[in-house]
């Protein structure tokens, strides 16, 4: 009992770190319906701005909760940055064309990172600098938790809550949903599209370096084609949970989390990634539009 | 394969070749570096070399590469081989069996080597064999010890031991020095090396009474092991074997312990990197791999390699330096002993190496064209490699 405990924790921790980038993914689908590939990207830039933030700003000197801090305010606003960028010069030229241009772009963009990094990074892995020092693991019930584990869930929820206030509580939030539901209706209303667009863009792109930041702390080891399997993993979660939902995302993220550790823990290892694809699948099968997410009728 | 795929995967080929090629220029040693495709001066020998510069194993191909130069270095210093230069070619094979592959054809049919030296990971030596075989040259890799390599013709050869010994010598060490009753295996299902060790000690252990409690797997390139780890803290082995590359292994010691695990991890010579003790830190204190050498060794061969090395890197050469330059002294010996350069004539030399004596040890090719030769047991202590015994053939 102890160890499925133990498994259920390792998955939480891992579910919270793919719902911060499932999340980018799902609130441009919401609004765009384009698949942003290059989200897994930003993710990678983000762990490491981290990385560099780390080293040369001596943050890894004085590890602690506020070097932490510091290292993910700047990884966000970096990558808040990133998806401002990436939004105005590659998507918005193609917003009136059809949608496989902007899928192609957005392949083409995550390409151009990934190869881009390598190049101003090098390929070869990084050791994460270690901004927050763990110490000694809890051990509750025969259950073992790390600190570095609580924090990052923590951290997640923190930033997943927020959010949610955005969305729902804010004028900001009020015109994505706006925006979310027609571009025209809401131009009409007076919302200013491309930028609630471009908001949308930096605030996913910000949650996303936010991940890389608590990826870097859990598994130090970084490098620029780290984003590939994360991105798909965070994109099958967003699509499970039915991709356009918030709330979805982040329960697919959770899903996906946990039966992966279980799989690895009770089965072989080797079908972690291949089990990913298979909830994807049989969610497609049964459930089109995720778990969350509601049927639309298109009109042919 | 229909003609399309066919035209695309060539050129995808053509793509491939065309972006290594630059990096075959950079870094040969000797004077005409502008003719990498073409001909070769009369006066210098051309030696292949495929390594992993870049990618998650990069230090073992840059390590290697080091430790190749300084040989070539020495050998020209005292007058080549034959009145003749050495000259290396270098052909980065980004950690990727399918690019090693590439780059060993190239190697042979553009630019003529005499002789490949590489790789260091089994499964992309495994990649190169075929070739160098199909094509009749010679070609040694420093430290592929999965026995299959060699089988793959006579014309491939190594100057390290096999995974069978290795196997064998962390098993002894595990039962005899540490008296292990019961171990746990966590392998790389990805990698030839790592399951080859694997089984091998697994087989060994059991003879010398262990136990096997439990055998999970991995996938190179994961970077969470907590679920593999949590069962493994249930059945709560003396000791964990880990046969993995040093990337992984590091942040397997890591969340070992954020699990709170006390039994010390064993491994092979793929944990021979700085970068292990980088990502793993104080994680790894208490922990065992073998080694092909080990630079406490006070014979001259090894000290005078040590200093000449560290005159020209400024570090201390881990294994895979020292590797590197076996194989390369190894090759000239052949070569100033062999009728030709041709690829049968050299073949023949290599495999008549009796006795000897390089930086690893003394090194006698036998019949499956593998080294035989001792192998050394390292402890990670506060961020540092320090010897702890030898084990011998048997």
């Amino acid at each position: 009992m102890t160890e499925f405990i133990q498994h259920l924790i390792n998955g939480l921790g891992q579910g919270s770190i793919y719902a911060l980038i499932a999340l980018g993914y799902t609130m441009v689908f919401g609004i765009l319906q384009l698949i942003n590939f290059a989200h897994s990207d930003v993710y990678m830039v983000g762990a490491f701005i981290g990385y560099y933030s780390g080293k040369y700003l001596g943050l890894s000197k004085s590890p602690g909760v506020l070097s932490l801090l510091a290292a993910l305010t700047l990884s966000m606003a970096g990558c808040a940055a990133l998806g401002f960028v990436i939004e105005r010069g590659a998507y918005r030229p193609l917003r009136k064309s059809p949608r496989i241009n902007c899928l192609i772009t957005a392949i083409g963009v995550s390409l151009f990172l990934e190869f881009g990094g390598q190049l101003l990074f090098g390929a070869d892995p990084k050791f994460f600098p270690t901004l927050y020092d763990a110490g000694e693991a809890l051990i509750i019930g025969g259950v073992n938790i790390n600190r570095l584990q609580l924090l990052v869930f923590f951290i997640s929820v923190v930033l997943m809550l927020g959010l949610r206030y955005i969305i729902f509580r804010t004028k900001m939030g009020r015109a994505m949903r706006a925006v979310s539901f027609s571009h025209d209706n809401a131009a009409l209303m007076g919302i200013p599209v491309d930028f609630t667009i471009s908001f949308t863009f930096m605030l996913g792109s910000a949650l996303a370096g936010a991940a890389g930041i608590l990826v870097g702390l859990t598994y130090p080891k970084i490098e620029p084609l780290m984003g590939v399997m994360w991105g798909l993993k965070a994109f099958v979660a967003a699509v499970v949970g039915g991709i356009g939902n918030v709330m979805g995302a982040v329960i697919g993220a959770l899903i996906l989390g946990v039966a992966e550790t279980m799989v690895v823990g009770y089965g072989a290892s080797t079908y972690r990634d291949a089990l990913a694809f298979a909830i994807l699948i049989l969610i497609l099968l049964f459930r089109p539009s995720g778990l969350l997410g509601k049927a639309r009728t298109e009109k042919v | 394969m229909n003609k399309t795929t066919q035209s695309v995967s060539s050129l995808l080929l053509a793509a491939a070749i065309l972006i290594s090629f630059p990096s075959c220029t950079k870094k040969d040693g000797a004077s005409n570096a502008t003719s990498t495709g073409a001909a070769t001066a009369a006066d210098e020998i051309v030696i292949g070399e495929v390594g992993s510069l870049t990618g998650s194993e990069a230090t073992f191909g840059t390590s290697t590469r080091d430790g190749i130069d300084l040989a070539i270095k020495q050998i020209n210093a005292a007058g080549g081989i034959k009145g003749k230069k050495v000259r290396v070619l270098i052909l980065d094979d980004q950690s990727k069996a399918e690019e090693a592959a590439t780059a060993a054809t190239k190697l042979i049919t553009q630019d003529k080597v005499v002789a490949l030296l590489g790789e260091v990971a089994s499964t992309r030596s495994l990649a190169m064999a075929p070739i160098a075989q199909s094509h009749q040259v010679p070609m040694i890799t420093p430290s592929s010890t999965n026995p299959e390599v060699t089988a793959k013709g006579n014309y491939v050869f190594r100057v390290c031991f096999i995974d069978p010994f290795q196997g064998m010598v962390m098993a002894k060490f595990a039962a005899n020095t540490l008296h292990a009753k019961r171990a746990a295996i966590l392998r790389d299902v990805k990698s030839d090396y790592s399951v080859g060790l694997s089984n091998f000690f697994t087989e060994n252990f059991k003879k010398l009474g262990g136990e096997i409690v439990i055998d999970t797997s991995y996938s190179g390139g994961d970077a969470d092991f907590k679920s593999q780890l949590t069962s493994i803290k249930t059945k709560n082995p003396d000791v964990i074997y880990v046969p993995g590359y040093y990337t992984e292994v590091g942040l397997i010691a890591r969340q070992t312990k954020e699990l709170g695990i006390k039994a010390p991890l064993l491994g092979g010579d793929g944990w021979d990197s700085e970068k292990l003790t980088e990502i793993g830190g104080q994680a790894l204190d208490g922990s065992f791999f073998s080694n092909h050498y080990t630079p406490d060794d006070k014979s001259p061969v090894v000290q005078r390699f040590i200093t000449e090395y560290k005159t020209q890197f400024n570090i201390v050469p881990d294994g895979l330096a020292a590797m590197g330059y076996d194989a390369m002294i190894v090759l000239a010996d052949a070569m100033k002993r062999a009728k030709s350069f041709g690829g049968d004539d050299l073949r023949q030399a290599i495999s008549e190496t009796k006795d000897f004596q390089a930086v690893t040890g003394r090194i006698t090719i036998d019949k499956n064209r593998d080294a035989s030769k001792s192998a050394v047991v390292i402890e990670v202590k506060g961020g540092k490699f320090q010897y702890k015994e030898t084990i011998n053939p048997s």
